[in-house]
C-alpha cells in the first residue's frame, strides 16, 4: 500500500510537499546558505599499487543541490566515495568538507562532521531489527557515556512534555531530573520510527534486518544514514536492482530527502534516474572526470555518450 | 480476562514473557531469585536429586552453587566481549586470575607484597591490606590490565585477536608462577582474606564450612551485575557492540567509533573477570598459578557460546550447565570429559545459536504491535 502512495507523490508535486511537512521533527538544521561549496574534492588522485583509481579529480558539491556521479563500471565512483568516507585515503591531493580538510580522517569522525552514505552491496547489521540500524544512526548524534548509561549520572531538568504523566514518577523526575540516557533513548526511538515512516518501511520497524525484502532493505540504509544527520548524504546506486516503479518511488525520495534540508550526492546507473532526478552530473570514466554540468549537457556531451550513454538516440 | 487468554494463545514461551504485565514478571522474578537463595537448603523430594552431595563421593552442594554463580559471573562478562561485541577472547582467565591474585598479594599476610609493606612501613606482621580495600583494588587491576591489553591487540580482528588473547591468559599464568619473589610462584599464597562479617564461635562469618552464605554474597552481586549489564545491552552502548559485531566497517561509517567502544567491551569484560576472581581466591583461601590453566578458558567460552552467544541468560545457562552437570554426575569420572566433548558436538550441530539464543527483539513485543499500528494508519 505505501508503495503506491509513494509512487503518486513522486510525480505529484502538492503531494510531494505536503508529505515532506509532516516530517518537522527529522529535518535537519543547517549552517550555511544553499549554493555554498559544502563538499570539494581538489586535484585528488588515488593509487592502489600500480592502479590508478583516480586520477586529478575535481569536482565541487554545492549545499542543497542533487548531485549525480556517473559513469561505466570502474570509473573510480565508488572509490570517490570511499575517499570522502573517510574508507581510503588518498595518494594525492585534499578533500575539503565545509572548509575542513578531511583527507586521512577515521571514517566515525567524517560521520560527525556531517557526512553519510549508503552502500553499493546492502551492508546493514543483518542481526538487528530495522529499528536498531536506525538507531545506530541517531546514536551518532548522543552523547551518553558507558558510565551514565551504568548508573545514570547525567541528569537532566525535563521541560513540561517530557515529564511522566503519572503522579509519583512524575514528583521524581522533578526533583531528581530524567537522565540524558532516557532521552536521549526516547528521541531516538521517536526519531528512528520517523525515519523509517519516511522511507516507508515502518511496518516492519522490528523485523530482522536481514528477513527484509530487498527494497526495504535498500530503503533502511537510507533511513539509517539519514538517522546521522547528515549535511551530505552520499547513496551509492540505490536504484540497483529495483523494478520501474521502485525506481520512480525512489526518485521521490531522494528528492525529499533534499528538501530536508540534506544535500545529497548519488551514484547511479540507471540513466533516466539519473537525468530526472539530479541538478547537476559529474561523469567518471578510467579514475578522471570527462564532463561534468546539468543533465542536459551531460546528456548532450559527446564524450560522455561515447563513454557511457551509448548511441545519441538512446540517450535522448 | 478471555481476552487476555486469546492475546496469549500461541505465543512462544519468551513472547508470553514479554507479553506479561510487569507486575506479573516482577513477581515471577521475585519467585525466581527468592528459590535461587533458598536453593542450598533444598531438601524436599524429588528436587532434591538436583543436589550434588546425594552419594558419598559428591561435592558439598553449596560450594558448587557458588561455583556455578562465579563461573556465571565470568560468563557475563565474557558475552560482552564475546556476545555482544564479537571479540572472540581465549585469554579471559587471564583476568580471572588477575582478580584471585590481586586480592591475596595485597590482602594476605603470607603474601611477599604484604610482607615487604610491613618491613618498608613498619607495620605489624599481623597487618595486610582490608578486604573491602582489595576490592578496587582487584577491579582497577583487572580493569587497567583489560586496557592495556586492548589497546594494542584490538585493531586485530578475528582469528588473530584470539591467538593473541590466548597468549595473554598464558602469560598471567606463567609470570605468576615464576616471579617467586612477588607470588610465592607455584607454591602459591595461603590466608587469602575473607569478606569481613560477625564471628561466631571463634569462626569469621565467611568461613569454609558454611559455604552457603559465599553463595549468597556471589549470588547478590550477580544480581546487581545482570541489572548493570542489562542496562549496557538496551543503550547506545549495547548497539554499537551488536553494530562492530555484524559490520565494523558499516558501523564506522555509521559514526560507531569502533576502537573506543571495543576498548570499553574488554575493560569491562575484564572487570567482571577479575571480579569473580576476586570471590573464587577469597572462598579458596588460597591462590596458585595451576588454578588458572588454559582449559578454564576454553571452558568459558564454550559456556558463552553452548548457552547462547548474545544473550544474558543463555550465558548464565551455559555456565550453569557446564559447571552443574560435571559435579553432578561426579560418579561417571572417567566418562566425563567423554561426555562433554559429545555434547559440544551435539550442541554445535543441532543448535549452533546456543541453548536459548537471544531474542532481544522480541522483548519489545508490545511496541511493535502498538507502532506497527500507528505506522499503518499514518502511511
Amino acid at each position: 500500500m505505501s508503495e503506491q502512495t509513494h509512487a503518486e507523490s513522486s510525480t505529484d508535486t502538492d503531494v510531494v510537499l505536503e508529505d515532506t511537512s509532516n516530517h518537522d521533527q527529522i529535518a535537519i538544521e543547517t549552517s550555511g546558505e544553499v549554493g555554498e561549496v559544502l563538499l570539494e574534492l581538489d586535484h585528488v588522485t588515488l593509487r592502489f599499487g600500480g592502479v590508478v583509481a583516480l586520477n586529478d579529480v575535481n569536482f565541487q558539491i554545492r549545499r542543497g543541490e542533487i548531485l549525480g556521479l556517473i559513469g561505466p563500471n570502474g570509473a573510480g565512483k565508488t572509490t570517490a566515495f570511499n575517499a570522502m568516507t573517510g574508507v581510503y585515503t588518498p595518494t594525492e591531493g585534499a578533500i575539503r568538507f565545509k572548509g575542513k580538510e578531511i583527507a586521512g580522517i577515521k571514517p566515525h569522525t567524517i560521520n560527525h562532521l556531517g557526512i553519510a552514505r549508503t552502500f553499493q552491496n546492502i551492508r546493514l547489521f543483518p542481526e538487528m531489527s530495522a529499528m536498531e540500524n536506525v538507531m545506530v544512526g541517531c546514536d551518532a548524534r548522543h552523547k551518553t557515556s558507558v558510565v551514565g548509561v551504568l548508573f545514570r549520572t547525567y541528569r537532566v531538568r525535563p521541560s513540561e512534555e517530557e515529564l511522566p504523566e503519572s503522579g509519583i514518577r512524575r514528583s521524581l523526575a522533578k526533583v531528581f531530573g530524567i537522565s540524558r540516557h532516557t532521552l536521549e533513548e526516547r528521541a531516538g526511538r521517536r526519531r528512528s520510527m520517523e525515519l523509517l515512516r519516511f522511507v516507508g518501511i515502518a511496518d516492519r520497524a522490528h523485523e530482522l534486518a536481514r528477513n527484509l525484502p530487498y527494497g526495504y532493505q535498500r530503503r533502511l540504509e537510507i533511513a539509517r544514514a539519514l538517522a546521522t544527520e547528515p549535511e551530505l548524504i552520499c547513496l551509492d546506486e540505490p536504484a540497483a536492482g529495483f523494478n520501474p516503479a521502485e525506481k520512480e518511488d525512489l526518485m521521490g525520495l531522494i528528492r525529499r530527502i533534499r528538501d530536508l534540508g540534506h544535500t545529497v550526492l548519488v551514484i547511479e546507473h540507471d540513466m533516466k534516474l539519473v537525468l530526472g532526478v539530479t541538478d547537476r552530473i559529474v561523469v567518471l570514466e578510467f579514475g578522471q572526470k570527462i564532463a561534468e554540468g546539468s543533465p542536459e549537457e551531460v546528456a548532450r556531451n559527446p564524450k560522455v555518450i561515447a563513454a557511457y550513454l551509448g548511441e545519441p538516440d538512446d540517450a535522448a | 480476562m478471555s481476552q487476555i487468554t486469546d492475546a496469549y494463545r500461541g505465543l512462544k514461551l519468551g513472547e508470553r514473557w514479554d507479553h506479561a504485565p510487569k507486575p506479573v514478571r516482577w513477581f515471577v522474578m521475585l519467585l525466581v531469585v527468592a528459590f535461587a537463595f533458598y536453593l542450598p537448603y533444598l531438601n524436599i523430594l524429588p528436587f532434591a536429586y538436583i543436589r550434588t552431595d546425594l552419594t558419598s563421593s559428591g561435592s558439598d552442594w553449596a560450594s558448587v552453587l557458588f561455583l556455578i554463580v562465579v563461573y556465571m559471573i565470568v560468563a557475563v562478562g565474557l558475552n560482552v566481549v564475546i556476545g555482544l561485541a564479537g571479540l572472540l577472547d581465549l585469554g579471559y582467565v587471564g583476568f580471572y586470575a588477575l582478580g584471585a591474585y590481586s586480592i591475596a598479594l595485597f590482602g594476605s599476610t603470607n603474601s611477599p607484597v604484604v610482607e615487604a609493606m610491613q618491613s618498608k612501613f613498619g607495620l605489624s606482621e599481623e597487618w595486610a591490606v582490608p578486604f573491602v580495600v582489595c576490592i578496587p583494588i582487584a577491579i582497577t587491576m583487572s580493569l587497567i590490565a583489560g586496557v592495556f591489553l586492548g589497546a594494542p591487540t584490538l585493531r586485530l580482528r578475528g582469528d588473530y585477536l584470539a591467538i593473541v588473547t590466548l597468549g595473554f591468559g598464558e602469560i598471567i599464568r606463567i609470570t605468576a608462577r615464576n616471579l617467586d619473589g612477588v607470588t610465592n610462584g607455584a607454591a602459591g599464597i595461603t590466608q587469602v582474606p575473607v569478606p569481613p562479617g560477625p564471628e561466631s564461635d571463634g569462626r569469621a562469618f565467611f568461613n569454609t564450612i558454611d559455604a552457603e552464605r559465599w553463595y549468597w554474597l556471589a549470588l547478590a552481586i550477580l544480581i546487581l551485575i545482570i541489572f548493570l549489564a542489562r542496562r549496557l545491552e538496551n543503550s547506545r552502548v549495547g548497539r554499537a557492540w551488536l553494530a562492530i559485531r555484524e559490520d565494523e566497517d558499516a558501523a564506522s561509517v555509521m559514526g560507531v567509533a569502533g576502537f573506543k567502544f571495543k576498548l570499553w567491551a574488554f575493560a569491562i569484560g575484564a572487570t567482571l573477570g577479575g571480579l569473580a576472581g576476586l570471590l573464587f581466591g577469597s572462598k579458596q583461601q588460597y591462590v596458585e598459578p595451576n588454578a588458572f590453566m588454559v582449559q578454564l578458558s576454553f571452558l568459558f567460552v564454550a559456556m558463552v557460546v553452548i548457552g547462547g552467544s548474545g544473550n544474558i541468560y543463555g550465558a548464565l545457562t551455559g555456565a550453569f550447565l557446564l559447571t552443574y552437570l560435571p559435579e553432578r554426575f561426579r560418579d561417571l569420572v572417567d566418562w566425563r570429559p567423554f561426555a562433554f566433548g559429545v555434547a559440544l558436538v551435539l550442541v554445535m550441530i543441532l543448535r549452533p545459536q546456543g541453548l536459548v539464543p537471544s531474542r532481544r527483539r522480541a522483548r519489545e513485543f508490545d511496541d511493535r504491535r502498538e507502532e506497527a499500528k500507528e505506522a499503518a494508519a499514518d502511511v
